[in-house]
């Protein structure tokens, strides 16, 4: 038997739904039709009444939960797709995101978003969004990148009193695969070595932690040991994990599918610079999606994103230094 | 009198038993009297931020208010003091945030307009028009998910955010899951210094109600016991299960957007107009023409004193301290970003 990302999704959910009551499902065609990807499939029909149908309205549907969870319920909203939580992000940063703070009552819920490139899809149902919302302050950010994360960190989502913005990598949805879901998960914000190494350490999160494995496994015949991190959490950082790895290899490059102004890989840059310079042996290396918007056609997109191709270049780059 | 405490005088009306008139009247002259001392505090310059008042709605607000029970969401906008008291909300609440007392049910983190308790059923307002429409929504929906019955939500919106896709999509909404929700629209003809006609192209914003498939109402809100009525109709129809209710108040804002505001742009014509009258003095008449208006002037002097006890009381009460502020704005443990510092 095995899991898909997808399905380990679909299971958190419906685990999140038998054990808390006050959990709830919003979005656009979740209910009866199970969701554009399916990621609710069957949920309406063993849950009546708690996996709702929404109109188009992004704003409304992040308003909607704001309200509920000051009430004490926990809605886990899901956008089609992570692009169109740009119309909610109002209510998500300035509203989810303030409410703790501004008046001390906690507004647990959970935004799911469908996220990064899959051949063909372009410009609007292409992007990672957590560079964005990491911004902001009162939000915690998850971008699972296997299975067992999809699932354990899903339910630790609904479990939080925080909002929590749940990346989701549609690449993963229906071909990352595991024997079966987890009994237990690595502690809440912990980043995880996905593959350890002694000469070069290579920080991924989402999708970009298999193009890296990838490159890590391209590079053995080349002699060289690479240490995968999978960052698990965006926000927070798990700075310690990230120094204990440099402090190892000396070397770093950190891999991001979202674009190269700012955001998580730059933030990981930052932080190893300004805490762990001396453990440093050559200058740490960023690798982003190009600074356009996504391509449409798979021979574009493909060069567009980083890949294993791109990763091993780029740690044969800091590795020779 | 001179005894009681801001404390005990915050809900003055909650133990007696009153009618609707008193119970408008009173919230509506706490709302001014209270807005009255915050502009002069404001000139003063002892008011933490801005000031915005809503001379000139109390009445239709604070029908808005009391109309509501314990129990019941209310997410008021800026202009909505007569109604937050009417609600229930303590005086006190509305000086503490005005007079950055720590105190205050915002703590210093945010100011005055946007204050609000969830506990007493007040939803704290963001600055984004149109933003609150859903959030009572959505705490509507997990009313009616757990099985409480005959609750209603309130939602305050002016013209202006008539404007905003999240007042479509909010509406839309609740329209669409039958929610229990009166959203009270102040049309009072600007939004900051844009009139009606840069606003919207529609005749009159109650057109809109049919469009969202919800019951209309609209009314003269210069004139108090029109809005009793027929808010309270509003407020009785969502309660009943007939969904929403769209209720247009035509009134005008007789003061500027905020007190920096000298609002030298509202055309002279309107301020003479019937929609130029001030809801306050047409309430005074009224009560004088019945032979109350002796209560009248009680209600107004108990209302001097509470605010001036509050005043006193806040006064002397602690400002935030940057010290002892808990800088974090999530509540799990670990979820804090902490950047090194020197």
């Amino acid at each position: 038997m095995s899991v898909t990302y997808l399905e380990a999704i679909r299971a958190a959910q419906e685990k999140a739904l038998s054990d808390d009551p006050n959990v709830f499902l919003y979005g656009q065609d979740i209910g009866r039709f199970g969701g554009a990807f399916k990621a609710t499939k069957n949920l309406s029909e063993k849950f009546p009444g708690r996996v709702i149908d929404s109109p188009i309205s992004e704003d409304a549907m992040v308003g909607l939960a704001v309200g509920a969870a000051l009430e004490g319920m926990k809605p886990v909203v899901e956008m089609q797709f992570a692009d169109f939580s740009t119309v909610g992000l109002n209510q998500m940063l300035n509203h989810a995101a303030t409410t703790y703070w501004r008046t001390g009552k906690p507004c647990p819920m959970v935004l799911r978003l469908p996220s990064g490139g899959t051949p063909g899809s372009g410009p609007f149902h292409s992007q990672s969004m957590e560079t964005i919302y990491s911004h902001y302050p009162g939000l915690v950010v998850m971008t699972p990148a296997t299975v067992e994360d999809a699932y354990s960190m899903l339910l630790e989502a609904i479990g939080m009193q925080d909002p929590v913005v749940f990346c989701e990598h549609k690449l993963l949805y229906y071909h990352l695969k595991a024997g079966a879901l987890p009994g237990e998960a690595l502690p809440a914000f912990r980043a995880r070595i996905a593959r350890p190494g002694r000469d070069v350490t290579c920080v991924a999160y989402s999708a970009m932690v298999h193009e890296a494995l990838a490159a890590a496994e391209e590079l053995v015949e080349e002699g060289y040991e690479v240490e995968v991190v999978d960052l698990r959490t965006v926000k927070p950082l798990d700075t310690d994990t990230l120094l204990g790895s440099v402090a190892r290899t000396g070397r770093l490059l950190v891999v991001g599918e979202s674009w190269p102004w700012g955001g998580a890989s730059a933030e990981v840059v930052a932080r190893v610079a300004a805490e762990g310079f001396e453990l440093l042996d050559a200058p740490p290396k960023r690798l982003n999606a190009k600074d356009t918007p996504i391509p449409y056609h798979p021979n574009l997109w493909a060069a567009h994103r980083p890949t294993a191709v791109r990763i091993a270049a780029g740690l044969r780059e800091v590795l020779r230094y | 009198m001179a005894t009681k405490t801001a404390e005990t005088l915050e809900r003055p009306t909650a133990s007696k038993k009153q009618d609707p008139t008193e119970k408008l009247g009173r919230s509506m002259l706490r709302a001014r009297l209270v807005e009255d001392k915050l502009a002069s505090l404001y000139r003063a310059g002892r008011i933490v931020g801005g000031v915005y008042l809503g001379r000139g709605q109390e009445a239709f607000s604070a029908a808005g208010g009391l109309n509501l029970r314990k129990g019941d969401v209310y997410a008021p906008l800026i202009r909505d003091m007569a109604g937050r008291l009417a609600f229930g909300e303590p005086v006190l609440d509305a000086v503490r945030t005005y007079l950055g007392s720590r105190l205050g049910p915002m703590r210093g983190r945010d100011g005055n307009i946007h204050r609000g308790d969830v506990k007493l059923g007040i939803l704290p307002m963001i600055s984004h028009l149109g933003a609150m429409i859903s959030a009572a929504a959505g705490a509507l929906l997990a009313k009616r998910m757990r099985g409480e019955r005959q609750r209603v939500g309130l939602a305050c919106a002016g013209d202006g955010a008539t404007s905003t896709g999240s007042f479509h999509e909010g509406l839309n909404l609740a329209a669409v899951e039958k929610l229990p929700l009166v959203v009270l629209v102040a049309d009072n003809g600007y939004a900051y210094s844009t009139p009606n006609a840069r606003q919207f192209a529609c005749t009159d914003l109650l057109e809109r109600a049919r469009g969202y498939g919800v019951e209309g109402h609209g009314l003269d809100a210069t004139d108090p016991e029109a809005c009793l009525e027929v808010v309270g109709r509003a407020v009785q129809r969502a309660r009943e299960g007939a969904g929403p209710q769209l209720v247009v108040g035509r009134l005008l804002r007789l003061c500027g957007h905020g007190e920096h505001d000298d609002a030298l742009y509202v055309d002279a014509q309107v301020k003479g107009s019937n929609r130029g009258r001030d809801c306050l003095q047409v309430m005074e008449e009224l009560m004088n023409k019945r032979g109350r208006g002796k209560e009248w002037k009680e209600w107004r002097e108990e209302a001097r004193a509470e605010v001036e006890a509050a005043v006193t009381q806040v006064s002397k009460e602690p400002v935030p301290d940057p010290f002892e502020e808990q800088w974090r704005a999530t509540v799990t443990p670990g979820a804090v970003e902490e950047v090194a510092e020197e």
